[in-house]
């Protein structure tokens, strides 16, 4: 791995609290777990471990009401689990940033992965979301700096969908 | 048994500014516009199982008031997961109160789980929440409203109410208006 490819969770993490988010929701996930380990290292930051990805949506809408940034990680499959809940962001307006780690594209070993992972970007787009892919390590803190500046700034539902050949393959067999 | 509408009005009577107010969607919202409309409710009118998550956002954002999350049964059975969440959590400033008559008031009456054995006050025990109360009468309904003048720990509460369906009183239905309208009133900006 090389040490651009190594950094991307940690300038992820720099650019987020930079852009001032104090809350930040998530539903454990590898792809995610240097980010965030930094977030619960963080004493600025209220880490909050979710039972589903669809409180987290209602974390950040309670966040902003109270003056807060939050950010919201989960794992492709999550993005299924909250749909409803989009409406609250929609409905009211609520700034929505979602860091989204891919499962069932690149490498996939595991087919339950596939469905909703291959739906990923049409659901976002029509649930109104802006939509920012990532596949290289050095899209990586230009694309968060404008995702935080969007989310926040025009009140807007951004994802940033990090591709799975971003994140590298899950090792099946230790 | 608590009579709703008399229930939600003992527990904003005289609120000061530091009490924000989050209704589940349906009979809770209807019931906190009938007590009176104010900029620090945050109505819902969907959203079904986000109101206690709503909650926990808010008193995070702002630990200097206090945040009184006020649904009914069937709201909190969608999101439950949202009480371990919050017993994982555990801000001192954040009330969660169940209106429970134990049906679907909105849908036509239909039983919740709670008419058959499931039991929020435990649930919210077993998830770590400290202070977990039975509402049933008058004067745990007036306990409580004290409670919510002063709170001082992470608190549930059930409160037992009559399955009628009294006339509904509909506040603002606007989202973004409702959600512009509570920022300006505490003055936030972010």
């Amino acid at each position: 791995m090389s040490a651009q490819a190594g950094q991307w969770p940690d300038q992820l993490f720099e650019t987020i609290k930079r852009g001032g988010v104090r809350q930040v929701g998530y539903v454990p996930d590898a792809g995610h777990a240097r980010l965030i380990d930094r977030c619960r290292a963080d004493p600025d930051i209220h880490d909050v471990v979710l039972t589903t990805e669809e409180e987290g949506i209602a974390l950040a809408a309670g966040a902003w009401l109270g003056g807060q940034r939050a950010a919201l990680l989960m794992q492709s499959s999550g993005l299924g689990n909250c749909i409803n809940m989009l409406s609250l962001a929609r409905t009211c307006r609520f700034p929505l940033l979602m860091l989204i780690t891919m499962r069932g594209e690149w490498e996939e070993f595991n087919p339950w992965q596939v469905p909703m992972g291959s739906i990923v970007d049409p659901v976002l787009k029509l649930c109104e979301a802006e939509v920012y892919r990532v596949r290289e390590p050095g899209e990586v803190p230009g694309i968060a700096e404008r995702a935080v500046q969007q989310t926040f700034g025009d009140e807007r539902i951004v994802a940033m969908v990090l591709s799975q050949q971003l994140i590298g393959r899950k090792v099946w067999t230790k | 048994m608590l009579e709703r509408r008399a229930a939600m009005a003992t527990l904003v009577k005289d609120r000061d500014e530091g009490l924000l107010v989050v209704p589940g969607l349906g009979s809770t919202t209807w019931d906190l516009a009938a007590a009176g409309d104010d900029p620090r409710n945050f109505y819902l009118w969907g959203a079904m199982g986000g109101a206690a998550m709503i909650g926990l956002g808010l008193a995070l954002a702002q630990p200097d008031r206090r945040v009184a999350v006020i649904t009914g049964d069937g709201e909190m059975l969608m999101g439950l997961g949202a009480l371990a969440t919050i017993g994982n959590k555990r801000p001192p400033n954040l009330a969660v109160i169940v209106f429970d008559n134990g049906v679907y008031g909105e849908t036509g009456m239909q039983p919740s789980h709670t008419q058959n054995g499931v039991d929020l006050i435990r649930v919210a025990g077993a998830c770590g929440i400290p202070t977990c109360l039975d509402v049933r009468d008058d004067h745990a309904l007036a306990d409580l409203a004290a409670r919510l003048k002063n709170l001082r720990g992470t608190l549930f509460a059930r409160v037992l109410i009559s399955a009628d369906e009294p006339p509904r009183v509909l506040p603002l239905r606007d989202g973004a208006e409702i959600k512009s309208r509570f920022r300006a009133a505490l003055g936030v900006k972010a």
